[in-house]
């Protein structure tokens, strides 16, 4: 399974992320486990809500940190997330 | 005495809320007491709202609803909801039994995530034997609803010597249910599966074949369903890391209001584990003298005091310590290093005689009634 760049981008509906204000960190949640986020893929997950794709999820974030060339960095994090069910393409 | 050297703990992430014993199955391997008869009182309402409060609080997040069969509570939904409002991921971990599609839905909109429907084994007459009441069609419409309404679907397949040899047929049952999770849990020896131990237990080659179909289903529908494998520890040559080290993560209350390091931990003579009643969950958690009995490494005698493995597995399970060589600071028999590794292949050899048996002894069910005549001896 790997990233379809022309699809928007949805976060699975059968996992959870939330802010963990004990951890101090975003997780996601899941049956019976659970993921701790670093900032940074905590902030492209937030991004995959099915409105957006790869292209704009990425032009969104260089925006947002006023950066660039980040497109490999966030393809290969999706493509992590996609293969673990945290996100979905459909 | 262990526990006099306090660590610095972590906060509770799992919270287990055994809401009460009452289970209309009578599964012969129930991880409940034996002598759970003798513990009729319920927290309320109000308590386990309390402590769903508390615990979160401090930082747990994932919930297990469990029991006994939870279903059994009335109030039910209301702490559902309660817990969606605080934050939790709430799991709720039920036989299935006397769920309906219209109980689904009210629990999906109180905000429950997720539902683990446990099934006994492939075919009808096998499921209703081991859980001593006729419930298999039931489960598998329970299983489609779950789907049905966007809950992720768990199934959970208690792994034992009656059930073993349908491994193949239990995963074909798995798929065609549509599982996105199938927890296969190897049974631990603990309560009533320790009572029945002769009659539960496979030999290694039975486990073998079975470890083999189940890896090669892993790999078939890797992407499509995750599997959890809960391994035999009576076949590893090292201990499980038990609730990945006492008082560091796990959190259990039992029906009456005990809390408890793990769910077994009743059976340790000793510990005195306080109620919910009387302490608030920080206190119970950092202070009391359950919580902190088995923390850090000081406890441990050899092997376990100069193992290099130590920090990996804790020295296993204390319980397991304790129902196998009477002595709960010893090392876990399972480890090829403790002294007293050779009740385990006793155990092992037990069982397989007792399968030869022509007149092998009937299992014990788990029930009230066997509950308080085992509590006598």
């Amino acid at each position: 399974m790997t990233i379809n760049p022309e699809l928007p981008i949805q976060f699975s509906r059968t996992h959870r992320l939330q802010w963990e204000e004990a951890q101090q960190k975003d997780v996601i949640l899941y049956p019976e486990g659970m993921v701790e986020l670093n900032q940074s893929s905590a902030e492209i997950l937030k991004l995959c809500d099915g409105t957006r794709n790869l292209a704009q999820i990425v032009s969104e974030l260089e925006q947002k940190f006023t950066t660039s060339g980040l497109t490999n960095d966030i393809t290969a994090f999706l493509e992590v997330a996609i293969q673990n069910g945290w996100i979905n393409q459909n | 005495m262990a526990g006099l050297t306090k660590t610095n703990a972590t906060p509770p992430r799992w919270l287990l809320a055994e809401l009460t014993y009452a289970c209309p199955l009578q599964c012969p391997y129930c991880a409940n007491p034996i002598d759970y008869a003798k513990h009729q009182d319920e927290l309320d309402t109000e308590d386990w709202k309390r402590v769903l409060t508390q615990a979160r609080k401090m930082g747990a997040v994932q919930l297990g609803f469990s029991g006994g069969e939870p279903l059994t509570r009335k109030d039910l939904t209301e702490l559902v909801k309660h817990a969606r409002d605080l934050g939790y991921y709430s799991n709720l971990i039920t036989s299935g039994y006397g769920l309906t599609e219209e109980k689904i839905i009210q629990l999906k909109e109180a905000g429950l995530d997720h539902i683990q429907v446990s099934i006994q084994a492939s075919t009808q007459e096998l499921n209703d034997h081991i859980a001593g009441t006729a419930s298999f069609e039931h489960k598998k419409e329970v299983a489609h609803l779950v789907k049905k309404h966007g809950y992720p679907m768990v199934l959970c397949v208690v792994i034992h010597r009656e059930n073993i040899h349908q491994m193949a047929e239990i995963l074909a049952m798995a798929e065609e249910l549509g599982a996105d999770y199938l927890e296969l849990a190897n049974t631990q020896y603990y309560g009533w599966a320790h009572a029945n131990r002769d009659l539960l237990l496979p030999t290694k080659e039975q486990f073998e074949q079975a470890e083999a179909i189940a890896q090669a289903f892993k790999e078939k529908v890797a992407g499509k369903m995750k599997i959890y494998y809960v391994v035999p520890d009576f076949y590893e040559d090292r201990p499980k890391a038990c609730m990945n080290g006492w008082g560091t993560t796990f959190l259990t209350i039992a029906p009456d209001g005990v809390a408890l390091p793990c769910h077994s931990a009743r059976e340790l003579p000793g510990l005195d584990c306080p109620n919910v009643k009387d302490r608030s969950i920080e206190e119970i958690w950092n202070e009391s003298k359950a919580f902190n009995f088995f923390r850090g490494v000081e406890w441990m005698k050899e092997p376990c005091r100069s193992c290099d493995e130590k920090e990996k597995d804790f020295g296993g399970c204390h319980c397991q310590a304790y129902l196998l060589t009477g002595d709960m600071y010893n090392a876990d028999p399972v480890c090829s290093k403790s002294p007293d590794h050779d009740v385990i292949q006793q155990a092992i050899d037990s069982a397989a005689r007792s399968a030869l048996l022509a007149n092998e002894k009937p299992l014990i069910f788990r029930n009230s009634k066997n509950s308080r005549l085992l509590a006598k001896h």
